[in-house]
């Protein structure tokens, strides 16, 4: 059994960093079966393999392009771009506020966070300060978002990994009853477009946070049965534990953010970090893996959910009525100062950043996403050498991409 | 943290020959960037990283910026002698600024948790001088947001381990995210067309007429 550390309050110091490890970055060593055997024996080939862009493991339109020595991975570029559609440029051809229901479309699991990261980078620009209820309003939004991002992939990497179904029907029930109380609040399952800059679009209808408080209330539960059901499971740890090892400086140096840094042992949670927001005012811990590998990640998950849960019983305990938008944001006629600002948050990918430069017009001069997906893919191929291409699926599943953020 | 007066100074101590200059941001973020040439690029990057005061380990950040030429009016006031009295009078002063691509890096420490230190390089200018040192030897997180900023901006990062297209397929020639783009005529027939669309079948079906 892995075991997983818990620090209190962010403290552990990460251990010091030897960060000369790499520089060969792009151009990893791997040591092939030799063409001919010694003893006489068949000769073996190189094989590429093509897995997808239409493949059930890669979560979309996705592919990885693969040269397998046998059954193991010689090497893998994963190719992409499939779904692009320039999100950027769109943004830099409209207004700021125009952007923000397409920001739902990035990470199309988190739309609120989503939502949050854009108006938080927004505000930094032109100095607008939310107040206290829309900043409970988006915590507990943000920590709902989180519960529905991990339950899914926790559900999709049981998928991946054969448990055909059921696991994934279970997570999607839960996922499901989060999922109707943001259809209550802001009108949509999926895509809320719900933030707006110095606030939130709309209060609290009557009876939500009761019926929140019951949700968060039920949803120990769940986590509960989950574990039981398949933490020990023994297949799950013969399939997990020891596979996509990421070493945390690795994990440093290639910019890994979120739960797949975490699992590596790095204490880095940008919630605290930061303290965006009001975070500062909810005593939460950071779970810390300590192997980095796929059952780390996957228990990551399971305990930043009972995190979670800590955060959204303060924040419904401790919400206060007042307004929801700072009265000195405008709607109409919106053109912050000429300037840049870069905001990011702790989204449940990872490190979820908008960067934006404003020329004083209406439309932004520069606007850039910072998508965790896509740069947690970079060290894919590191994780996979020398694993075998089932591992692949699990690996790829592990690290939690949306094709709609990767691709923007 | 150390100010950016400061970070400057012990850069231009630590690294011989380097040009750092502080670029102010007046917006409320107050997020000032460091402007460093390119030559020396890949040793502040180096020194940033390793220096126990800083430890700049993760680089949060990679994006470009593309600022075509411009000419900027800027309203300046002026004493002039008018009718015999000194008064003040507006005078509207251009000024050309010459175009360049630009690469912006957000540093962080992960290890000491301070942030963000912004650093900018910039081109010589937006066509054949479009080259950029790469910093993915120094931070592989770079590896494929550089490959994007090449890809949407065309700054071409010498040193870069693999640089491809990523998001747009290869044998596509433009770089779409520059602010002088032109969209492809990718004219399709419409059934119900509206003004925006007719200028459009205008444009496409009389090419000739056009030019």
């Amino acid at each position: 059994m892995s075991s997983t550390i818990l620090t209190d309050k962010g403290e552990t110091p990460v251990a010091s960093v030897d960060i000369s490890a790499p520089e060969g970055a792009g151009q990893p060593n791997y040591t092939l079966t030799p063409r001919t055997s010694s003893t006489g024996g068949i000769e073996s080939e190189l094989l590429e393999v093509a897995m997808g862009p239409q493949h059930p493991s890669t979560h979309g339109v996705f592919r990885m392009d693969v040269v397998l020595d046998g059954e193991r991975i010689v090497k893998l570029k994963p190719v992409f771009g499939y779904l692009h559609r320039n999100h950027e440029k769109i943004a830099e051809n409209t207004t700021y506020l125009a952007s923000m229901p397409y920001t739902d479309r990035l990470d199309y699991f988190c739309s609120l966070t989503n939502n949050w990261a854009y108006a938080l980078a927004v505000e930094k620009l032109a100095g607008l300060q939310p107040p206290e209820r829309a900043e409970y309003i988006r915590v507990i939004t943000a920590e709902l978002t989180r519960l529905v991002n991990h339950t899914a992939l926790i559900g999709f990497l049981l998928q991946d990994m054969g448990a055909s179904g059921t696991p994934l029907m279970y997570a999607f029930r839960e996922r499901e009853k989060i999922l109707d109380l943001f259809e209550s609040l802001t009108g949509a399952r999926m895509m809320c477009n719900y933030m707006r800059f110095g606030g939130c679009r709309c209060d609290l209808p009557a009876g939500w946070l009761d019926e929140t408080k019951q949700v968060v209330a039920a949803f120990p539960q769940f986590l509960d049965e989950y574990d039981r059901l398949l933490s020990e499971n023994e297949i799950l740890i013969a399939r997990t534990q020891g596979v996509g090892i990421l070493p945390h400086e690795l994990a440093i140096n290639a910019s890994i953010t979120g739960p797949m840094l975490r699992a590596s042992g790095v204490n880095y949670d940008i919630r605290k970090v930061d303290k965006y927001g009001i975070y500062d005012r909810f005593s939460f811990r950071v779970p810390l893996g300590e192997h980095g590998d796929v059952y780390d990640r996957y228990m990551i998950r399971l305990l930043e959910m009972h995190e979670s849960l800590k955060i959204l019983e303060q924040a419904l305990k401790d919400i206060p009525s007042g307004p929801i938008m700072d009265p000195k944001a405008k709607i109409r006629g919106f053109r912050p100062k000429t300037g840049e600002a870069y905001g990011r948050i702790e989204g449940p990918k990872g490190e979820l950043g908008f960067y934006l430069i404003s020329d004083g017009s209406p439309n932004p001069y520069r606007y850039r996403v910072r998508p965790p997906s896509l740069i947690n893919l970079t060290i894919l191929e590191d994780m996979c050498l020398g694993q075998t291409v089932a591992d692949v699926v699990v690996i790829l599943g592990s690290v939690d991409i949306v094709l709609g953020e990767v691709d923007r | 943290m150390e100010t950016l007066e400061q970070l400057k100074s012990r850069i231009e101590s630590a690294v011989v020959g380097v040009r750092v200059e502080i670029i102010r941001n007046d917006s409320p973020s107050a997020q000032h960037s460091l402007l460093v040439d390119g030559e020396h690029a890949v040793a502040v990057g180096r020194f940033l990283r390793d220096d126990p005061q800083l430890r700049l380990d993760y680089c949060s950040n990679v994006t470009g910026v593309d600022w075509p030429d411009a000419e900027i009016t800027e309203k300046v006031k002026v004493k002039k002698l008018v009718d015999g009295a000194e008064k003040e009078v507006e005078e509207v002063k251009k000024t050309r600024r010459a175009g360049c691509l630009e690469a912006v890096y957000h540093l962080y420490s992960m290890e000491l948790k301070h942030g963000p230190v912004i650093l900018r390089l910039r081109t010589g200018d937006r066509m054949d001088e479009a080259h950029l040192p790469s910093l993915t030897p120094v931070w592989r997180g770079c590896e494929f947001q550089e490959r994007e900023v090449y890809d949407l901006y065309g700054i071409i990062f010498d040193g870069h381990p693999d640089l491809r297209r990523i998001l747009m397929w290869d044998g596509f020639k433009d770089h779409p995210m520059r602010k002088d783009y032109v969209e492809p005529d990718d004219y399709e027939y419409e059934p119900t067309p509206h003004d925006e669309v007719l200028e459009k079948a205008k444009r496409h079906l009389q090419p000739e007429a056009k030019a």
